[in-house]
């Protein structure tokens, strides 16, 4: 029998930004299967250029509206090593306190509101809110206690407010702090229950295997700043993020490509937790092992499990968190900060992975030249050539037919929780 | 949702995403308190961040970014002959927002600076009113919910729509929050209209003016204020353009 496919989805719903699936099967063999990003460009790293460093993170976070918190603090670390500038430590961990609350948020956001329509064959969340109310009022509980302590701890949950180059300007009171510890409890409970629905669905079962690019837990899972690494043995500084990202253009992306060791790499939950599985709390340990998640896992599909085993983490660390903060009491929260002329990195796992800024600053504190790479530019490469394969695999077997194809790559590529603005900028 | 025992007509709403950080249209699934009866309020035949269903029958259309390439010119044309109603929403929409910081860089060497060799397609960045006729600006980097869901009741039950012509310090007065000029920060609330509740300057950063004038600004005893409090006009035209709000004004 002679196989032919055509999957041509302008534009794919249900991931931020605009990217394009092309997919061509004529006569049994695949002649196209291209993942492309169409975004128009922002030129963020253009923009920044003679910012002074107190506004740069305030730029720096409208890359991207969803994981603004990430690129804040990761443009402020970067100024913050240019600068050598150390933040007291309540700074830091309520800097921390609130990129939990983010990956929460965003993870949240993904795997019940974008990826879950799909499991339950619905266009939206909208017909869900009738067919499985109990999961999405889950969904809208979780969501909406990741966002208020967004909003409490950072000032606002997109764009936030209390982040500056020293430290932060907002401390959120105790009473507030000991609330959110009340409700984050709670929250596990509902957790679980998203994991037992996650446990009832069938991911398909597609493996390639792939390079993983993450920052490398020390004591801790990792989050904010420390060194690199790879799946395929490659290990730099923060600093030396550039052998590693090795961006290149791509005539047909307006996202840069990168590579490492292979023809491509993935950043994300599923990368931080093969790089790192062995510092999840217990119990998002306990979690993983339950839905099967073992590191090095190569199936794409799985970053979904992922991402709901770091919201188990996320939730704990908050908790302790709060704790310590609470126990030690607030003390300092701004250091001193004094412009120098000079270079710095920083490194943050943003919600879908590694994100780098890198600024070189003048006497007076004005930015010469920026860098950003993106989490969703790393992954793009890998998604295509994932898709490649993920076409090969399963357009030739006969039963396939255009829509099957469509929905199985756009599945794909919604695993990868991209973002396609941010990955652009 | 019925009210006073009648079902309303639902208004059937197309979000659009331009040249933006989506930053906006995320502020549309947020407030989750209220998320459920906004869903149920209206309907949205077209969201391409939340769903894949799709229609090209609606009555509003909601705008979310600025306009960076020629294509987006050509759709917004499309949205306009369509649509009833034509909503900016957000700074990028409406003012250019930080986009528009771009076009103080020569184009040819920004591209070069970026991409290299293989230069991709851009434009000078511009706000949706310059491309098409605008019915209702809701600006803000991001939007408030609260402003887009009162504007859902002025389409929905025809109640009045009327965000506040006050500046954002009368909100800074409503929440106690200790002006920054006393901690010897600049800050633009006393020229940008209100209606964010003022979350800025209360988390310890001064106004950037992303919501635009409020209505008569006094800029010239602003001006003076700002200079007697010791800020240079650098440091004053940084703030006015950075969401490209304040064109209106000249800075001498
Ligand atoms: S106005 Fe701000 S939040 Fe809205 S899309 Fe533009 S940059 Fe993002
Ligand atoms: S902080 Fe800004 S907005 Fe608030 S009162 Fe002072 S000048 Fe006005």
């Amino acid at each position: 029998m002679k196989i032919n496919l055509n999957v041509d989805v302008h534009h794919l719903t249900r991931i931020e930004g605009h990217g394009n699936i092309k997919i061509k099967v004529k006569d049994g063999e695949v002649t196209e299967a291209r993942w492309d990003t169409v975004e128009t460009p922002r030129f963020f790293e253009v923009m920044l250029k003679d910012k002074h460093y107190t506004s740069a993170g305030m730029l720096a976070a409208r890359i991207c509206g969803i994981c603004s918190i990430s690129h804040s603090l990761c443009s402020i670390r970067a100024t913050e090593n240019a600068f050598k500038v150390t933040i007291p430590e309540t700074a830091a961990k309520l800097r921390l306190l609130a990129k939990h609350g983010e990956t929460l948020q965003s993870h949240v956001l993904h795997v019940l509101f974008l990826a879950a329509p799909d499991f339950f064959n619905e266009p939206s969340v909208i017909p869900l809110i009738k067919k499985k109310p109990a999961v999405v009022a889950i969904a809208i509980r979780l969501k909406g206690l990741a966002n208020r302590l967004c909003d409490a701890v950072a000032g606002r949950t997109t764009h936030p407010v209390a982040f500056q180059v020293g430290g932060v300007t907002l401390v959120p009171q105790k009473r507030h702090l000991l609330g959110f510890r009340d409700e984050l409890k709670r929250s596990l409970d509902d957790l679980r229950i998203v994991a037992d629905l996650i446990s009832t669905i069938k991911l398909p079962d597609f493996v390639r295997e792939t390079e993983f690019v993450s920052l490398r837990g020390e004591k801790e899972y990792p989050f904010i700043g420390g060194s690199l690494i790879s799946s395929d043995g490659v290990n730099h500084a923060e600093q030396d993020y550039l052998p590693m990202t090795n961006e290149y253009v791509d005539k047909n992306n307006t996202s840069k490509w990168s590579k490492l060791s292979r023809e491509s790499y993935a950043v994300g939950a599923l990368a931080r937790f093969n790089n790192n599985a062995q510092l999840l709390h217990p119990d998002a340990a306990e979690i993983a092992a339950a839905l099967g998640l073992k590191p090095v896992c190569h199936n794409p599909f799985m970053n979904n499990v992922a991402q709901l085993v770091e919201c188990f983490h996320v939730v704990h660390e908050s908790i302790r968190l709060i704790d310590e903060l609470v126990e030690s009491g607030m003390g300092e929260t701004m250091a001193q900060v004094t412009p120098k002329a000079g270079e710095g990195v920083g490194a943050v796992e943003a919600p879908r992975g590694i994100l780098f800024h890198h600024y070189k600053y003048d006497k007076t504190g004005r930015i010469l030249k920026a860098n950003c790479v993106v989490p969703t530019t790393q992954n793009n490469a890998n998604i295509h050539h994932d898709m490649k394969s993920l076409v090969k695999k399963f357009a030739l077997t006969g039963e396939m037919t255009d829509e099957k194809l469509e929905l199985l790559c756009s599945m794909l590529v919604r695993s990868y929780d991209p973002c396609l603005s941010c990955s652009v900028h | 949702m019925k009210y006073l025992g009648i079902e309303p007509v639902k208004p059937k709403i197309a979000i659009f995403d331009f040249t933006s950080c989506q930053g906006c249209e995320l502020q549309l699934v947020n407030k989750e308190e209220t998320l459920a009866d906004f869903l149920n309020a209206v309907e949205i035949v077209r969201f391409r961040e939340a769903s894949s269903s799709y229609s090209d029958d609606y009555d509003i259309a909601l705008i979310e970014g600025s306009v960076s390439r020629n294509d987006e010119v050509k759709r917004l044309e499309k949205i306009r002959k369509t649509a009833k109603v034509v909503v900016a929403f957000g700074s990028c929409a409406c003012f250019g927002g930080v986009n528009q910081l771009k076009n103080a860089f020569d184009l040819k060497a920004a591209n070069k600076e970026v991409y290299g060799n293989d230069p991709k397609e851009t434009i000078n960045v511009r706000p949706v009113k310059d491309i098409i006729a605008v019915d209702i600006e809701i600006p803000g980097c991001p939007v408030s919910k609260a402003e887009i869901e009162s504007l859902i009741c002025h389409v929905v039950w025809d109640s009045p729509f009327q965000p506040p012509v006050y500046p954002v310090c009368v909100e800074c007065k409503q929440r106690f929050t200790t002006c920054l000029f006393e901690k010897g920060q600049m800050c633009l609330g006393p020229i940008t209209r209100a209606g964010c509740n003022a979350p800025c300057p209360a988390g310890g950063q001064g106004c950037w003016g992303c919501r635009g004038p409020a209505v008569e600004p006094n800029y010239t005893s602003f001006f003076s204020v700002v200079k007697e409090k010791g800020f240079s006009d650098v440091e004053l035209k940084e703030r006015l353009n950075f969401f490209g709000a304040f064109q209106e004004v000249n800075v001498s």
